[in-house]
């Protein structure tokens, strides 16, 4: 079968691996935004500029204060969450009664306004961040070399990508959250702030995005650009699943770097156009995505 | 105030004794500097070419014929209309004789036409398209530091000559890719070697491990980096990463500068080999420059885009002098033509009728990090390939200032 | 999700006399006719296409409330039609510019047939995503000579006489270009059709138990939108002489957007406001390099919080008449 197709079964099979590397990149980024506009109804372009963050939050705190990978994966999404808190109480609040589009339209100005500030400092062709020691070198899996860190990503993305659609979908927490989004009035009502819980939701998610960034550091550039160049994706990514669906949007992230990857394979050109076939596609099939609720 | 005037302590010497018979018009020769000031390729390019073409003008202590020398600098954020907004302006409204440019090859080839409307000179370093001496030449045009076809030559060449009979390419999926595929492709196998295959990656791919897999699987020895800016960046990373210069193959970036080797970390890139037409530490002349250089921006070197910054500015403001005008445009590309180029960072050379200028180009290879001294001690000399082996030959390029 | 995708516009009242904007456009055309010796034309005739195609733009989402994020598609596209017809085929001017716009026209009825089945953001992803899929093909075609762009594009003479070489010249002919799709814009808007847009925007179900069709309302406003935007391309092609993939690029969706919202989303001049001022901080700024981006950045913020209505919708609810 894979002769027909030009490619020999090991390599098809590092293919498959690669497209789910890339994938759990896709799902980690595209759950923080299904957890924004599931809670808060805001499509938060500023999200690529958060990943972004995140990756040089890391690199700061390592050329600066010495702190390496490990403690960055922990401190770079507090500090970038803590940041996307600050940024909800300023300025997304005033737009929750507002349409959707102009959500959209802020943080997409947002979004300009932080990357623009880095390129002003940091120019655009970014900057090394080493892969920790512990997670250097390759293993020879027989139909290709997997490198150790790429295996830890898709652990690590796996690991958070379930913890946190188990916190939202089987917790106590989770269930007030589900509730403020359907009735904030009667949430208040029982006590428990809502205001303060939307915050906290909209810094969760922005700290997902900045933790994909600490991840992203080691294999890419640390740049300014790399969110512009991921956040049309991962908005693709969103809307196939589903806007809002948690589960949706980790699966299809996860579907897309396949699907991805195996555009590289036989029709690389388009690799980078397939991702929106894929949206058309589904939106006239099925309107709100493939695990969205109408 | 569009204009960064940069002629404070100019204009005082300028008012000072100037001779009266010199024909400039507007009584100071204006230079443009209009280039990616922000985008994609401002590392390479943007603030140090600025930088470099100050220091052109200091050496003229700030005027040439006595008329004060005025430099204006644009961003043309790679968006051809900005670029042919501005230059029009510059060269219509600003009495600007000369730009010097101009980013993204889309953007210099509409203000190549510009300039030879406006009969007006245009100085090119930044772009790679090799049609700028071919096709689309024109008599107001010098095409200074490289092109698509002469890194072709020098890097297709010393690599197969050094063993690399065996390629596969990594092309971004644009014209520029295409054009250096097939131009390398040409080379080695005129030099007796082979191209097993290539992958065509789009624009701007963050991820590049499933094409560094494919070129694995190709078995070929030299993996050609047939892209720029940051394909070629995250290309030379996921190769680092999978092992693929450990696994025996060899990579050779065809456009690479020294910010990118810079950013990227020896580490990483150590190995590659890469065609550039200047390295900062090739003598002492060029050391010289570095540090004046430096001072400006903040501790970084130039490259070979910005160092022909310098050099075809002082050739220039050379021809200007010799020819006692700043115009009209085809007269003074005419003038630079015909002088002899000599600067401290190319040495001597000339400019073809086409519009190019010859000089040699080099093959380096990025030093381990056991071999480097220090900060920006990053290549390691391996060919100097002589202009007419560098160059394509001039019947070649279908110019049509060259059929008389 | 709501129906109806902007909730907060200026409410135009139908019964509010005219005239003012009579003596405003009669203002402008004035202005329009002795800017060029004033100001750049090169710069002027960009402003104008631009201000076009946040005209058109503003026809879909100011009156028909959909918000598209693939606008580029028919502005770009028709820039390529159009330089191509100029350039290989010897077009006149007139002729190429009607071959772009009818190409802009022919994909927003294809464009606009898909999408519209679709609210709001979803309908925002659709043209997004068509639009992306279309550059893909426009990297890909010969024709577009790839990120080269269509390079040397000739300034034919209009109807093969009148000689567009000059810029102070061909000014005059883009003027008129302008001042006629500005023309039949604000006869749309203040046609039967446009106050049933305007009843779809504000509440889609009413429309729809009045016994409207509101898919051909939708759609009609679609094309009519695509197809001017694509006179603004085709025109923008023989300004510059070029045509190439900034057109076509989603950044420039996002570019229309900001115009039509700094000008003031729903008024008739606010688009051209908001295009000139646009350009004008993309020119002028030009050699402050990144500032560029966040100056963007900031007004998109401050436009959102504070500014809804824009520059010329504020400006109308101040003096309480639309503008």
């Amino acid at each position: 079968m894979f002769d027909l197709l030009g490619i020999s079964a090991p390599a098809f099979f590092g293919q498959l691996l690669i497209g789910v590397i890339n994938g759990s990149f896709y799902a980690l980024l595209s759950l923080g935004l299904a957890v924004i506009f599931g809670m808060l109804h805001i499509i938060n372009f500023v999200h690529g500029a958060q990943y972004m963050l995140g990756a040089f939050t890391a690199l700061l705190l390592l050329n600066y204060l010495g702190i390496g990978y490990w403690w960055s994966l922990l401190l770079a999404p507090l500090i970038v969450g803590a940041f996307g808190i600050v940024l909800e109480r300023v300025f997304l609040r005033h737009l929750y009664k507002l349409d959707h589009v102009y959500g959209l339209l802020l943080t997409f100005g947002i979004a300009l306004v932080i990357e623009g500030t880095f390129r002003e400092f940091f120019g655009s062709s970014g900057q090394p961040y080493g892969i920790p020691p512990e997670l250097a070198g390759v293993q020879n899996l027989g139909f290709m070399f997997l490198p150790n860190y790429r295996a830890w990503v898709i652990v690590a993305s796996l690991v958070v990508c379930f913890g946190t659609w188990f916190m939202i979908e089987r917790t106590r927490l989770g269930s007030y959250l589900r509730a403020a989004t359907e009735n904030p009035a009667l949430v208040q009502a029982f006590g428990i702030n809502v205001p303060l819980m939307v915050s906290l939701t909209y810094g969760f998610g922005v700290a997902l995005a900045a933790f994909g960034g600490v991840l992203a550091a080691p294999i890419y550039q640390v740049s300014p650009l790399m969110g512009i160049n991921i956040i049309i994706v991962v908005f693709a990514v969103v809307v196939i699943g589903g806007m809002g669906s948690i589960l949706g949007a980790v699966v299809t992230g996860f579907v897309l770097g396949v699907v991805e990857g195996l555009t590289k394979v036989f029709y690389p050109e388009a690799s980078s156009t397939v991702i929106f076939v894929v949206m058309v596609l589904v939106l006239l099939t099925r309107p709100t995505g493939l695990f969205g609720r109408a | 105030m569009e204009m960064k005037l940069l002629a404070g302590p100019v204009v005082a010497l300028a008012l000072i004794g100037a001779p009266a018979y010199a024909e400039i018009t507007g009584d100071v020769v204006r230079i443009g500097v209009l280039t990616d000031m922000s985008s994609l390729y401002a590392d390479n390019t943007g603030p140090g070419n600025v930088a470099a073409t100050e220091l052109a003008i200091e050496d003229f202590g700030g005027e040439v014929l006595g008329k004060r020398i005025e430099l204006l600098t644009a961003d043309t954020q790679n968006k051809p209309d900005i670029g042919l907004s501005v230059g029009g302006r510059w060269f219509d409204v600003e009495g600007v004789d000369v730009i010097a440019g101009a980013s993204a090859s889309s953007v210099t080839l509409a203000v190549q036409q510009l300039a030879g409307e406006k009969n007006k000179v245009f100085l090119i370093s930044d772009a790679a398209s090799s049609d700028i001496t071919g096709k689309a030449c024109n008599a107001n045009t010098v095409h200074w530091t490289y092109d698509t076809a002469s890194l072709a030559n020098v890097t297709g060449s010393a690599v197969v000559e050094a063993g690399g009979d065996s390629w596969f390419f990594l092309t971004a999926d644009y014209a520029f890719g295409y054009a250096l595929e097939r131009d390398v492709t040409a080379v080695v196998e005129a030099a007796g070697g082979e191209v097993l295959g290539s992958v065509r990656h789009p624009l701007n791919s963050s991820d590049f491990s499933s094409f560094v897999l494919q070129a694995q699987s190709s078995g070929a020895k030299i993996v050609g980096l047939a892209n720029a800016g940051g394909d070629t960046v995250n290309a030379i990373k996921a190769a680092s990463e999978f092992g693929l210069v450990q696994g025996g193959q060899k990579l050779a970036g065809l456009l690479v500068f020294v910010m990118d080797i810079h950013s990227l970390g020896l580490d990483v890139s150590q190995g590659l080999q890469l065609t550039e037409a200047f390295y900062w530490d090739q003598d002492d002349k060029s050391r010289a420059f570095t540090e004046r250089y430096k001072k400006k921006m903040d501790g970084r070197v130039p490259n070979s885009i910005q160092a022909g910054y310098y050099a075809m500015i002082t050739h220039y403001l050379k021809a200007v002098e010799a020819l006692g005008s700043d115009g009209p445009g085809d007269a003074v590309v005419a003038k630079m033509k015909e002088l002899e180029t000599d600067d401290p960072l190319f040495g001597k050379g000339h400019i073809r009728v086409d519009g190019r200028h010859m000089h040699d180009m080099y093959l380096f290879e990025v030093k381990a990090p056991s071999e480097s001294q220090g900060p920006y001690d990053y290549y390691k000399l391996i060919a100097t390939v002589p202009p007419e082996k560098a160059f394509r030959p001039l019947e070649e390029g279908e110019c049509p200032l060259v059929k008389n | 999700m709501s129906t109806a995708a902007i909730e907060t516009l200026p409410r135009v009242e139908p019964q509010a006399s005219l005239r003012h904007q009579y003596v405003i456009f009669a203002i402008l055309v004035a202005l329009a006719m002795v800017m060029p010796f004033a100001i750049y034309p090169v710069f002027l005739m960009k402003g104008l296409c631009f201000a076009l195609f946040a005209c058109a733009y503003n026809l879909l989402l100011g009156y028909g409330g959909l918000l598209s994020f693939g606008h580029a598609l028919f502005f770009g596209s028709a820039a390529y039609v159009s330089a191509h017809a100029a350039r290989e085929w010897g077009l006149t001017a007139e002729l190429s510019i009607l071959l772009g716009t009818a190409y802009a026209a022919v994909l927003g009825l294809c464009v606009g047939w898909l999408a519209i089945r679709r609210h709001g953001i979803y309908f925002a992803m659709i043209t997004l995503a068509i639009a992306q899929m279309f550059y893909f093909f426009y990297v890909q075609a010969p024709f577009t000579h790839g990120e080269d762009g269509i390079q040397g594009v000739p300034r034919p003479p209009v109807f093969g006489i009148i000689p567009t070489v000059d810029d102070h010249v061909f000014y005059y002919i883009v003027l008129a270009i302008f001042l006629a799709s500005f023309l039949l814009i604000y006869r749309a808007i203040h046609s039967p059709f446009g106050q049933v847009l305007k009843t779809i925007r504000e509440n889609e179900p009413r429309a729809i138990s009045l016994g409207y069709r509101v898919e051909h309302y939708k759609l009609l406003a679609f094309v009519l939108s695509a197809t001017l935007a694509g006179v603004a391309g085709a025109t923008k092609a023989l300004v510059f002489q070029i045509a190439s993939l900034t057109d076509v690029f989603w950044a420039m969706s996002g570019e229309v957007v900001l115009m039509t919202l700094i000008g003031g989303l729903g008024t008739i001049f606010g688009p051209i406001v908001g295009a000139f001022f646009v350009v004008g901080l993309q020119n002028y700024l030009a050699d402050y390099g990144s500032l560029v981006t966040i100056i963007q950045g900031v007004i998109f913020v401050f436009c959102v919080l504070v500014f809804r209505r824009g520059f010329v919708g504020e400006i109308a609810k101040r003096i309480g008449k639309p503008l």
